[in-house]
């Protein structure tokens, strides 16, 4: 048994009301940059429907992550290494520019400008891309709301899998919303595919990151990646993705699409894993299988050897402990009603989703019946075979079964708590129904409707001083004095600029001290979070603060010429 | 033997060189983030999965024709029993066979580069003149093989003499002095393409992932601890999103 600890989410979809203000505030985060305008790390998909890039779910055209062989060996479905030497000059099954959509801005100059005229002047389109006016015909959620109508969901590529005669009175049925991110899979595809050793998996909480040194611009991991969830920065030249926020969540904040979601839905947490165990179980030969796969690397925190073994294998105990407080973990294993996305990529991704009880229940009401009696949801969920046929094709491999459960048991939950609600009864025999005690019913409840911020955030400080010892010393200072350009191969090598010490880039400010600073701030306000021993002395802010932690305007861009 | 002789024979190759070497180790140490070759496919796939492979597997059979040629001694090849006669077939033949395709790789990329607007649009200066440059070195050197297919000039007793002379120190300008006009301007256009290698896209030729064969699939990484706790340095790729100049489809001149 090797532990591992891993940060991973889980996504209620039922709260989700397609406000894509996760999508907004990510993208103002990490690409509102030139070279990845049309790229969202964050976008939220209305299914069914398209996705973004358009049909990313059929693997069959886009060759996306692990297949296994005939020998019950895992195979990367673009092929292996050999073949991807072979087509590194031109990469087989790329995704265009077309594929996500041609970004735009408008031109906004001419309505300030224009001459006085008979006509209003209007801002057209500009593609961001070509410079030219555009047609705009495609964007990141084209289809919300099932815009477009048949004529686009009918190409959403889980439809296929589901019978036919089915679709057309399908969209009246129901809908719902897909908030996505990058996965952060135990088994990545997309680190496997890539050819220069540039993506990697940090061994300390398996966010999967893309280190820009390294990376050469062959973008394997795009096809690699069944979720496309990589990007290629078209001006760079290299791959970009979701980096889970680490600068936050090292310091205990969650994601900005967390932080930001209007409706709460999002989790996230450690959970603990047999690193030793992934391969086995993402090689399972029967895909549906895979969902009970995946669940089992995942060890119980709560288990004294488990925490043993997670100590000897140098996880902090602060970590094992979060681990057990885990909302993630709860859901998924002990209330287990989180389901991963498309398992049979067998990728064993760490984003992890409630299915929507929501159509069942409104559908249900439509009908006239009590959308909240125990007996008319679960007929109900019986009945409505094509909503959980189709989430099954999203979250178990097309098995119904999983996801009946599921959506039982959150049905279970709303019959009970509006037995408390309105009469103050504990009907326990709903509870036992899906197996459940009341208790934990209302345990539950509590995760899933109240949802404090402290219980959907459970997240662990990182640990700067398992690190380097000399660096240590720095970084307990707690000063953002370290220069950005002390790195090997930066052009400070120890403390300034090739031109004495105020060349060079402006140093970044850690998130973390920005918080300590406006603790401090406050009269009579704590010691900071970190209670360090920095925390004594009031620390001025360095020079260059106020560019915020990604960098100012500073940043000039020697590497690549244009 | 004219100093303009030892200028261009002895000096030029030496100033390369050394351009090559230090500009590379410079790249390297400092410009790690624009090793790439900032590929263009996601604007235009269909001419690239043509024109690219077919130029890029041209261009290292060439390579491997001008190890074959010039670094390898005569008395090598003879000493394994292939004749002059022998060798003069195998190297017209396959340097024509991989110098057309290169050539007709490089014309579909070239083609490709100027008339796709997204994929001219991201052509900087730079690359401009890397392309001039290495199209005239390979056009001046199809062009020698294509017109020495008779054998009437042994560069293997004058430019692969100098070739090998530079290598180990031991120049004689003479041997490319008395070489007929194209094998010179080659032998010039390469020295300037050398020079020019670290300091273009081309630095792309020594990132050819073979570590890929041999490490395990998934990557682990320990956090980088150089970075403060809960930062992130501020690097290049931070521009904000901006539009280019609008420009004509084709006779458009490039005004970023």
């Amino acid at each position: 048994m090797r532990v591992m600890a891993q940060m991973a989410m889980v996504m209620n979809l039922d709260k989700c009301i397609g406000c894509h203000t996760c999508s907004v505030t990510c993208k103002q985060a990490w690409t509102n940059r030139s070279g990845v305008e049309y790229a969202w790390f964050n976008n939220v998909e209305t299914r069914p429907g398209q996705g973004y890039p358009r049909t990313y779910e059929d693997q069959q055209r886009w060759q996306g992550g692990w297949v296994r062989d005939r020998r019950g060996r895992l195979r990367l479905r673009a092929g292996g290494r050999l073949r991807k030497l072979a087509t590194i000059f031109s990469n087989p099954v790329l995704p265009t520019i077309n594929d996500y959509y041609e970004p735009w801005t408008y031109d906004y100059e001419t309505l300030v400008e224009a001459p006085l005229g008979e006509h209003t002047p209007v801002a057209r389109p500009k593609s961001l891309i070509s410079g030219e006016d555009m047609k705009i015909s495609w964007s990141a959620n084209w289809d919300d709301d099932l815009g477009g109508g048949p004529e686009l969901t009918s190409h959403d590529p889980l439809l296929a899998k589901i019978s036919a005669d089915i679709k057309l009175s399908y969209e009246q049925v129901f809908m719902f919303y897909l908030p996505r991110i990058c996965e952060h899979c135990l088994n990545p595809s997309c680190v496997a595919s890539c050819p220069s050793g540039a993506m990697y998996k940090r061994s300390e909480d398996g966010i999967v990151l893309v280190d820009q040194d390294r990376c050469r611009g062959w973008r394997m991991c795009v096809t690699g990646c069944p979720y496309k969830k990589v990007y290629f920065n078209h001006r760079t030249g290299k791959a970009e993705k979701c980096t889970f926020c680490y600068p936050r969540i090292e310091v205990g904040l969650p994601t900005v699409c967390a932080e930001t979601c209007v409706g709460r839905l999002r989790y996230i947490g450690v959970v603990l894993y047999d690193a030793d165990r992934v391969l086995e179980a993402a090689s399972v030969a029967d895909p549906t299988e895979l969902y009970r796969a995946q669940r089992s690397v995942l060890l119980d925190p709560n288990d004294p050897e488990v925490a043993a073994a997670a100590e000897a294998g140098g996880i902090p105990r602060d970590w094992v402990q979060a681990a057990q407080r885990s909302p993630v973990w709860a859901l998924i294993s002990t209330y287990q009603v989180a389901l991963p996305l498309h398992p049979e990529y067998r990728t064993m991704p760490m984003v992890w989703y409630i299915p929507p009880l929501s159509p069942v229940v409104d559908a249900l009401r439509e009908t006239g019946h009590d959308a909240e009696d125990v007996d008319n949801l679960f007929g109900a969920v019986d009945a409505l075979r094509i909503p959980a046929a189709y989430l099954a094709e999203l979250f178990t491999a097309g098995d119904v079964g999983i996801v009946d459960g599921v959506l039982r048991r959150l049905a279970a939950m709303r019959a009970y708590m509006r037995g408390v609600s309105l009469d103050g009864t504990r009907d326990e025999s709903v509870a036992a129904r899906v197996g459940m005690s009341g208790s934990q019913v209302e345990d539950m409840y509590r995760l899933l409707a109240i949802a404090k911020y402290e219980d959907r955030y459970v997240i662990p400080r990182a640990h700067a001083e398992l690190g380097d010892p000399g660096q240590k010393a720095h970084e307990l200072e707690e000063l953002a004095t370290g220069c950005s350009l002390d790195v090997e191969g930066g052009p400070g090598m120890g403390g300034w600029g090739p031109f004495g010490e105020s060349s060079g880039r402006l140093a970044p400010v850690a998130v973390e001290t920005f918080h300590v600073l406006k603790t401090r701030q406050r009269p009579g306000a704590e010691p900071g979070p970190t209670g360090g021993p920095g925390d004594e002395e009031p620390a001025a802010p360095p020079p260059g603060a106020e560019t915020g932690p990604t960098g100012g305007p500073g940043d000039d861009q020697s590497a690549a010429p244009r | 033997m004219s100093g303009a002789d030892v200028l261009v024979w002895v000096v030029l190759p030496y100033v390369s060189t050394a351009v090559f070497a230090v500009g590379l180790w410079w790249r390297w140490r400092y410009d790690k983030f624009g090793w790439t070759t900032r590929s263009s496919q996601v604007y235009e796939s269909r001419l690239l999965r043509l024109g690219s492979p077919l130029f890029h597997f041209g261009i290292l059979l060439v390579l491997l024709g001008h190890v074959g040629g010039l670094l390898v001694p005569e008395s090598w090849t003879n000493a394994v029993g292939i004749g002059e006669g022998t060798y003069h077939v195998v190297a017209v033949g396959l340097g024509s066979v991989s110098g057309l395709a290169t050539v007709v790789g490089l014309a579909i990329l070239i083609y490709r580069r100027r008339t796709v607007g997204p994929v001219f649009s991201a052509t900087t200066r730079n690359d401009k003149a890397m392309y001039v440059v290495l199209g005239l070195t390979i056009l001046v050197g199809v062009a020698n093989t294509l017109g020495n297919v008779t054998g009437g000039y042994d560069y293997r007793q004058s430019v692969a003499l100098w070739v090998r002379g530079v290598l180990s120190f031991n120049v004689d300008a003479a041997l490319m002095a008395g070489a007929p006009l194209g094998f010179q301007v080659h032998a010039v256009l390469a020295c300037v393409l050398f020079a020019m290698w670290p300091f273009t896209r081309l630095v792309h030729v020594f990132s050819v992932p073979l570590g890929y064969l041999a490490r395990p699939y998934v990557v682990y990484r320990s956090r980088d601890q150089r970075e403060t706790l809960g930062s992130r340095g501020p690097r290049p790729g931070w521009e904000p999103t901006s539009r280019h100049e609008p420009r004509e489809p084709v006779r458009a001149r490039r005004t970023r």
